[in-house]
């Protein structure tokens, strides 16, 4: 086991680096842009939104692997190929999620709002996204952990990552490559997930947690 | 000064508002009424601008408001709606403290604002002003609601419908303490309830409308004496018999019954009832707690083979407690043979008692006392 370590426990540790770094970094610009589509989505006729929801849906069902593939064909071998897979990916459930939030906020609040003399800048800065936060992270938190199991595609294009270690264990049938590529990044997740689940119920105030 | 000039408003093909005009002064408590389709919310929607008229105008204080900024008009406007509507994300003092900041008071200001808006309803501003509104009761989130309204003390308030989803006791108090700010702070209210008894109580001024005109416009006491139709007095009707007629036991007693201590003498007690000519006695015990009656029957029959009265003393009386429902003692006397019921105290001492005289004179009182206004 220490042998193991001594060969590549640095690796390893540069490994996870990465690995968070995609991660943190796909799904940040994915918060970015889930947010701003989703209210943007929220803000267009139902009939609209209607349709283009299943749309993005089917988007979303094309594998991994497969989106990456063509982007690699197209950019090459750069980490922005990763990326932007991974941003695209990121973006679904967290825009789904803002739009699914936005669209449960209760009528009465806004009324309120409305009559309190609200502009409608400001009841969705004041009302609307506050309240349909809970909601907002649940889809980070959805994607965030999404994210951690589809970074591992990058090493597919040589972009290194915990995929490295699995890979590099599946082709040379080494059972201990694996488990230590892939424990971390089961780790990561969980780890993740339980900080945003915390973060979740902080931003509901007053309020039972909405799942 | 609220005016409305000949409005009208339709949604699609069906008219809600037919030329509408009437005025409301400052200071006035205005309520619209009516039949459910009426046009009474869309009336009062206008007046912030939530709706606009398809035609007309609607004017405050002499400048049409069809020219001003709608969300700036809308917080000079307070507005209270029934489904209350405090925001769940915000604590008691922010959701008050809504349009001051829109208004960018300063911190200090909105937070003594918060402070003395919570004392003028009695909510201490320590215990409740960091609360959720989760955490209160529907009639402490009105009150809240209430205030939110009043917290850039706009000259004018709207209120849909505000106390329709609570309870009976809750609605009164909280009707009192409406009409209470209203006067001490002189602000113009239009409110909007289908409930008459509501709008008695509070109105200046009732508008009474029907499919989208006026039915009649003119304060609660000349309303109950002249109805402009049937509609409007069936409307009434329901209201002036049953709801505002007194129904608790406490209504309808005597007060001062004859009533003696336990440890009277036999004789004594014959004497006081032939005095004051009455058959009966309520005794009541060292507490001045209720014990039985003494009924001059006993009193003949077994009066000289004891010393004390406790002996003579029956049970086989009716009792009901103060704040009972009248009605059921209404029937309780009709249907039984028993000339009275005792009034008890919730400490059991001895409130009064109800006789058939008693309560018929009440009830002649409240009807032809409401219908002579």
């Amino acid at each position: 086991m220490s042998a193991f370590f001594d060969a590549y426990g640095a690796l390893l540790g540069r490994s996870i680096l990465i690995h968070l770094g995609y991660v943190l970094a796909s799904v940040s610009i994915g918060l970015v842009c889930g947010v701003i589509l989703g209210i943007l989505l929220s803000r267009l006729p139902p009939k609209w939104s209607a349709f283009l929801l299943p749309v993005l849906s089917i988007f979303q069902t094309i594998p991994g692997i497969v989106f990456l593939g063509l982007l690699f064909l197209a950019l090459g071998m750069i980490p922005a190929t990763v990326l932007i897979a991974l941003c695209v990916y990121a973006t679904f459930p967290i825009l789904k999620n803002t739009y699914t939030g936005l669209s449960q906020v209760e009528n009465r609040y806004l009324e309120a709002a409305r009559g309190c003399g609200m502009s409608p800048m400001q009841i969705l800065v004041r009302v609307e996204l506050p309240l349909a936060l809970p909601s907002i992270i649940g889809g980070l938190r959805m994607s965030t952990v999404y994210t951690v199991s589809w970074t591992v595609l990058a090493s597919m294009i040589g972009l290194g990552g915990l995929g490295d270690f699995i890979y590099q264990g599946i082709s040379s049938n080494n059972n201990l490559l694996i488990v230590a590529g892939a424990i971390p990044a089961a780790l990561m997740a969980v780890v993740l997930g339980a900080i945003l689940d915390w973060l979740q119920k902080k931003a509901t105030p007053g309020r039972e947690a909405v799942s | 000064m609220i005016q409305f000039e000949h409005v009208s408003k339709s949604y699609g093909r069906s008219a809600i508002l037919h030329d509408l005009s009437f005025t409301v002064p400052d200071g006035q408590f205005l309520v619209l009424i009516g039949p459910s389709g009426c046009g009474k919310t869309t009336t009062m929607k206008m007046i912030n601008r939530l709706l606009e008229p398809d035609g007309g105008r609607v004017l405050i204080d002499g400048k049409d408001i069809a020219d001003m900024n709608p969300v700036e008009l809308r917080r000079h406007i307070g507005y209270v709606i029934q489904q209350i509507g405090l925001f769940p994300n915000m604590t008691v003092e922010q959701n008050i403290c809504v349009v001051p900041k829109l208004l960018k008071y300063s911190k200090e200001q909105s937070a003594e604002i918060a402070r003395n808006l919570l004392e003028l309803v009695n909510l201490p501003y320590d215990q409740y002003a960091k609360k959720y509104p989760s955490e209160l009761s529907g009639g402490q989130q009105q009150r809240i609601g209430v205030l939110r309204a009043l917290a850039a003390s706009p000259p004018v308030v709207l209120m849909d419908e505000p106390f329709g989803a609570l309870d009976p006791m809750t609605r009164e108090t909280l009707q009192d303490e409406v009409k209470k700010l209203q006067k001490q702070l002189h602000k113009t209210i239009v409110f909007v309830t289908h409930d008459m008894g509501e709008a008695l109580r509070l109105a200046d001024t009732i508008l009474f409308m029907n499919g989208g005109k006026i039915e009649q416009m003119a304060p609660p006491e000349e309303m109950l004496e002249r109805p402009a139709s049937d509609l409007v007095r069936s409307f009434l009707g329901k209201h002036t018999v049953s709801e505002s007629a007194p129904i608790r036991a406490e209504d309808f007693m005597r007060k001062n019954p004859y009533k003696v201590s336990k440890d009277r003498g036999v004789l004594e007690c014959a004497e006081m009832m032939a005095r004051s000519g009455v058959d009966t006695l309520l005794v009541t015990d060292e507490n001045d707690r209720y014990l039985g009656v003494l009924p001059i029957r006993n009193i003949r029959l077994y009066g000289r083979t004891v010393d004390s009265i406790v002996p003579l003393i029956t049970k086989e009386v009716h009792t009901i407690h103060a704040e009972d429902d009248a009605r059921e003692t209404m029937e309780y006397l009709v249907t039984s043979q028993d000339n009275y019921v005792v009034v008890l105290n919730s400490d059991e001492t001895i409130a009064g008692i109800i006789t058939k005289n008693s309560m018929a004179r009440v009830v002649a009182d409240t009807l032809w006392g409401e219908a002579q206004g």
